[in-house]
């Protein structure tokens, strides 16, 4: 049943002895970094530059009576303050935070300061640039804004309840978007199953933290009229349009250029209105302005995420086989939905996506998002996927502890077969090349499932609680332009691609529109490149993160760099390969077809002898033009465009396994070990594949242990500051095994799918799982997260 | 409110003898970074947690967050700079790479200056124990599996085991 290997057993290109696919070549970014030779956003400096800061409302909902500015700007250093009405006046229209997609979907429009009222605590209210970035919080304190305050709708539970006021009310009510999923017949399937259990779950709010804040450099040349903005972003061809179309400069003359970003995971690829305003008080002095969020400010106004109660039932009979699922999601976003990805996209994962392993034939789904005075959440780290993942393998759990079945088993007996692709999840999501099987029996061979298993009954006996999760999940990655994003109406492009040049130096420059923030997006890509077209690794150069220099892409996000923008560079390689070699033909008078290019030498196919080598053709295609035919003109130039055709995303599959250990008198959880095996078709670096597992399992562990943005019924945060908003530490976390099952994808000839949010998505669901196995004999269920000892020993009846 | 309070400090920063104006409410590492510009040491949180501008003072590892300029009149400081210029981590930054112990690299150099401080020591150190030494520096793209994997390979190297 299970297969290790690659599904094929012929050979492929990627097997070629100069092949760098399937290689851990390490990431020449890395080495700067180590040196303390990064450059960070706030490690530019540039002439005349200012420094921006922001006064924010103290208030989660308060009109704006007055502003008083006069001692402000009379402050040392101050160049500009900015309020919100004067910054709208320079907007072309307010953010509409909506996509067709959503049918029935409703915001408000939403000018990047507040206006005349502000609608969650931190949002930007004046802008301040001045020559210090001291100076400019110096004077954003003598800023006097006269504050009405108004009712605050801070309850998710209630918002919708006719006597909670309504925070827009253009829109009637707080409902930003309802939808509902129903396959089979879930009302049936339940009467006719042998058992039905129904839980509710809570999942606290929680945010990205990347170390290095939200960071900005807004430089406007008055001269030729062209902005050029420095940013940490993952998405530099949206950003530049966000800054066009807000500020009505026109797109070619934004420059979007993000150098190194220190950490982003979703976060960084949104509307802020404290970016827009520097870019804006730039224009207005004709200087550059420099805005970097101080770690307050980025929990009080980074996009946040999983705010949700999800109530849901699972059907299922005595042999262990699932019936039907139906789940019921609320999820309390912000005061706005985010521009221009929008704030449902989490509920409508949720719906997408829970027990997506699974054979059941009913499923129902219903999401209600509703509006209220916190900052918005938007898209974060596996979109979703944690809570319906989380919600789903609990339910599976509790099954299986019904019935006194294994957990492996059960799972064993419902997961979709590894050869019954393509098929429909119940959802309705079409599936392919997916390996629950394999990936399951793997898991439970590198665990040693057994093993674990006894020596926890040994422990037992001693009074020490370890229990053992398994959760299974499919993700969504790499979306399509039939899916969220094209035919939703988002200025966001969901193809990507690649511009490869052979210079007259025989080296290859690369430039792809995926972006980098520390994967190894660059690294992955001069693997492709270089093995696309037969050069060293090292004659490869790598350009992103810049739109004057890389060709209109999307960006990175939702795990598509390697899947979508992979196969664009792999493309680009063969085609620049092709022509390299009608070059060469023609100068050796041959057969293009009998030649090959290995190791970035022209070589007679058949046999390897050298025949010319590339800084040859390069010179000749460049310079030495008379040497070639009157037919034959170089372009040395490629620019190939790769989408996925016909599937909102291509979707991946695979497994966690915890171990923990629980502390009954403490509440603590000790996490022991962690596996992981999944599925991302091929691997192109495997050390990088991993690490991307490793490192989004702990930022799911996180949300599901510790992390929570914590609000009082004011809708004021409690906690924003790193020592009471706890992120995972090094002591904390286990070692985490990590395996593959490699299925390629068939939507492209490199066969990669995506990674970076596998180990993210189904983390918080596998320690609830380990947790609530060592609660069992305690008759004790924990169903909130994050998981304090607060919610163990209260689950425990000892709180 | 008018012309911000300054003082001269002189100190050694990365081997060099330096005299400076300061302002006194400024903290070490905008001092680092601005005035000296010495961009390797990061802000991550500005209230000493997460350890990003864990600098060296005297021989010992701060948060250069936490310390004023003016504090580090007539001491010598080592930054990511110094340390990577004279060597002295080498091993542990080449095992950084290789292991891929980093992914955005911002955490990185405070890391390095906090895991060079266990090095020093030159000590057998557990799993657990390099974990525990490490929990001042957080790193949010890694999962700490690989930073720990490199600090355990380096250590080991050095010990000669």
């Amino acid at each position: 049943m299970a297969n290790d290997i690659p599904t094929k057993a012929t050979l492929t290109p990627f097997d070629r002895p100069n092949s760098y696919v399937g290689r851990n070549l390490s990431r020449p970014g890395a080495r700067r970094a180590v040196a303390g030779r990064g450059t960070y956003t706030d490690d530019v400096v540039l002439p005349r530059m200012l420094h921006g800061a922001c006064v924010r409302s103290p208030y989660a909902h308060a009109k704006i009576v007055r502003i008083d500015t006069t001692a402000a700007r009379k402050a040392p250093g101050v160049a500009l303050v900015m309020t919100g009405a004067e910054l709208a006046k320079r907007c072309t229209a307010p953010w509409m935070g909506t996509l067709k997609v959503f049918e029935g979907m409703k915001s408000a429009p939403q000018y990047p300061m507040a206006v005349d009222r502000a609608c969650w605590q931190g949002e930007p209210v004046v802008f301040i640039a001045a020559r210090t970035r001291a100076e400019a919080e110096d004077a954003a304190e003598l800023v006097e804004v006269a504050w009405e305050e108004l009712p605050v709708v801070a309850e998710k539970k209630t918002a919708l309840d006719p006597k909670t006021p309504v925070l827009h009310a253009s829109l009637g009510d707080n409902l930003a978007f309802r939808k509902l999923i129903d396959t089979g017949d879930v009302e049936a399937a339940f009467k006719a199953a042998d058992h039905v259990i129904e839980e509710t779950f809570e999942f606290g709010r929680h945010t990205a933290v990347s170390l290095e804040p939200r960071s900005m450099i807004a430089d406007w040349n008055p001269a030729n009229e062209r902005l050029a903005v420095y940013i940490s972003n993952q998405v530099p061809h949206m950003m530049q349009y966000l800054f066009s179309r807000t500020l009505g400069v026109p797109e070619h003359n934004v420059r979007v250029v993000s150098h190194d970003v220190g950490g982003s995971f979703g976060m960084k690829i949104h509307s802020y209105g404290d970016e827009v305003a520097a870019c804006a008080a730039s224009m207005m002095l004709g200087r550059p302005v420099k805005f970097i969020a101080d770690r307050l400010e980025s929990f009080l106004t980074d996009i946040h995420a999983r705010e949700n109660t999800v109530r849901a039932k699972i059907g299922f009979n005595k042999d262990g086989t699932i019936t039907a699922f139906d789940i019921d999601d609320l999820s309390g976003i912000g005061a706005y939905s985010q521009y221009p990805r929008t704030s449902v996209f989490e509920a409508n994962q949720i719906l997408n996506i829970t027990a997506g392993p699974y054979k059941h034939p009913n499923y129902r789904a219903r999401a209600t998002v509703v509006y209220m005075n916190k900052v918005p959440t938007s898209q974060y780290r596996a979109v979703g996927h944690p809570i319906g993942i989380t919600v789903a393998e609990a339910l599976v759990d509790r099954a299986a502890e019904t019935l006194g079945m294994d957990p492996v088993e059960i799972r064993r007996r419902n997961v979709m077969e590894d050869n019954s692709y393509p098929r429909l999840t119940g959802s309705g999501i079409k599936v392919l090349d997916l390996s629950h099987q394999a990936c399951l029996e793997k898991l439970v061979r590198l665990m040693d499932y057994d093993a674990l298993r006894a020596e926890q009954a040994l422990l037992r006996n001693k009074g020490i609680w370890r229990g053992i999760g398994i959760a299974a999940f499919i993700k969504g990655t790499a979306p399509g332009p039939q899916g969220l994003y094209g035919a939703g109406g988002a200025p966001i492009a969901a193809q990507d691609a690649c511009t490869i040049k052979l210079e007259p130096s025989g080296n290859v420059i690369c430039a792809v529109g995926v972006s980098e923030q520390g994967q190894g997006v660059d690294t992955v890509m001069q693997q492709i490149a270089a093995t696309g077209l037969g050069v060293p690794f090292e004659s490869v150069r790598v350009i992103s993160g810049d739109t004057e220099t890389t060709p209109y892409g999307g960006g990175t996000y939702a795990s598509r760099a390697t899947a979508i923008g992979g196969e664009a560079t792999y493309q680009a390689a063969r085609k620049l390969r092709a022509e390299i070699l009608v070059i060469a033909g023609a100068l050796l008078q041959s057969d293009p077809k009998v030649l090959d290019i290995r190791n970035g030498v022209v070589v007679d196919a058949a046999n390897g002898t050298l025949r010319i080598p590339l800084s040859e053709i390069g010179r000749i295609g460049h310079f030495q033009l008379g040497e070639l035919p009157n037919d034959v003109q170089p372009t040395l130039s490629v620019t190939h465009r790769y989408r996925l055709l016909d599937l909102p995303y291509i979707f991946t599959n695979g497994i966690h396994g915890a171990y923990v250990e629980v502390d009954v008198d403490t509440g603590f959880i000790r996490h022991l070990k962690h596996w992981v095996v999944e599925d991302c078709g091929r691997i192109i670096n495997p050390q990088l594949a991993d690490e991307q597992v490793r490192g989004g399992a702990v930022q799911g562990l996180g949300g599901a242990l510790y992390e929570h943005c914590i609000y009082d019924e004011n809708a004021q945060l409690q906690n924003g500051t790193l020592a009471d908003y706890i992120i995972p530490m090094a002591v904390e976390m286990p070692d985490i095994v990590v395996d593959h099952v490699q299925t390629p994808t068939g939507q492209s000839e490199l066969g990669a799918k995506g990674a970076g949010e596998s180990g993210t998505g189904a983390a918080p669901g596998v320690i609830m799982g380990a947790v609530n196995d060592a609660l069992r004999p305690f008759g004790a269920r924990v169903t909130i997260q994050p998981m304090t000892p607060e919610v163990v020993l209260q689950a425990l009846g000892k709180l | 409110m008018t012309g911000e309070e300054t003082t001269e400090i002189t100190l050694t920063v990365n081997g060099e003898r330096i005299a400076r104006r300061v302002r006194v409410r400024e903290h070490l590492v905008d001092f680092l970074r601005g005035e000296l510009q010495l961009t390797g040491s990061h802000l991550g949180c500005e209230h000493g947690i997460c350890g990003a501008c864990s600098v060296r003072v005297d021989g010992v590892v701060v948060r250069g967050c936490l310390m004023l300029a003016v504090q580090a009149d007539g001491a010598e400081v080592t930054t990511i700079e110094g340390l990577t210029d004279t060597g002295e981590i080498a091993d542990l930054q080449a095992a950084f790479v290789e292991r891929n112990a980093l992914q955005c690299g911002f955490c990185s150099p405070g890391m390095l200056v906090t895991a060079a401080d266990l090095l020093k020591a030159a000590k057998p150190a557990t799993r657990e124990e390099i974990r525990n030494f490490l929990s001042g520096n957080f790193c949010r793209c890694t999962g700490y599996h690989a930073i720990v994997d490199a600090v355990e390979t380096t250590l080991n190297k050095r010990l000669g085991r």
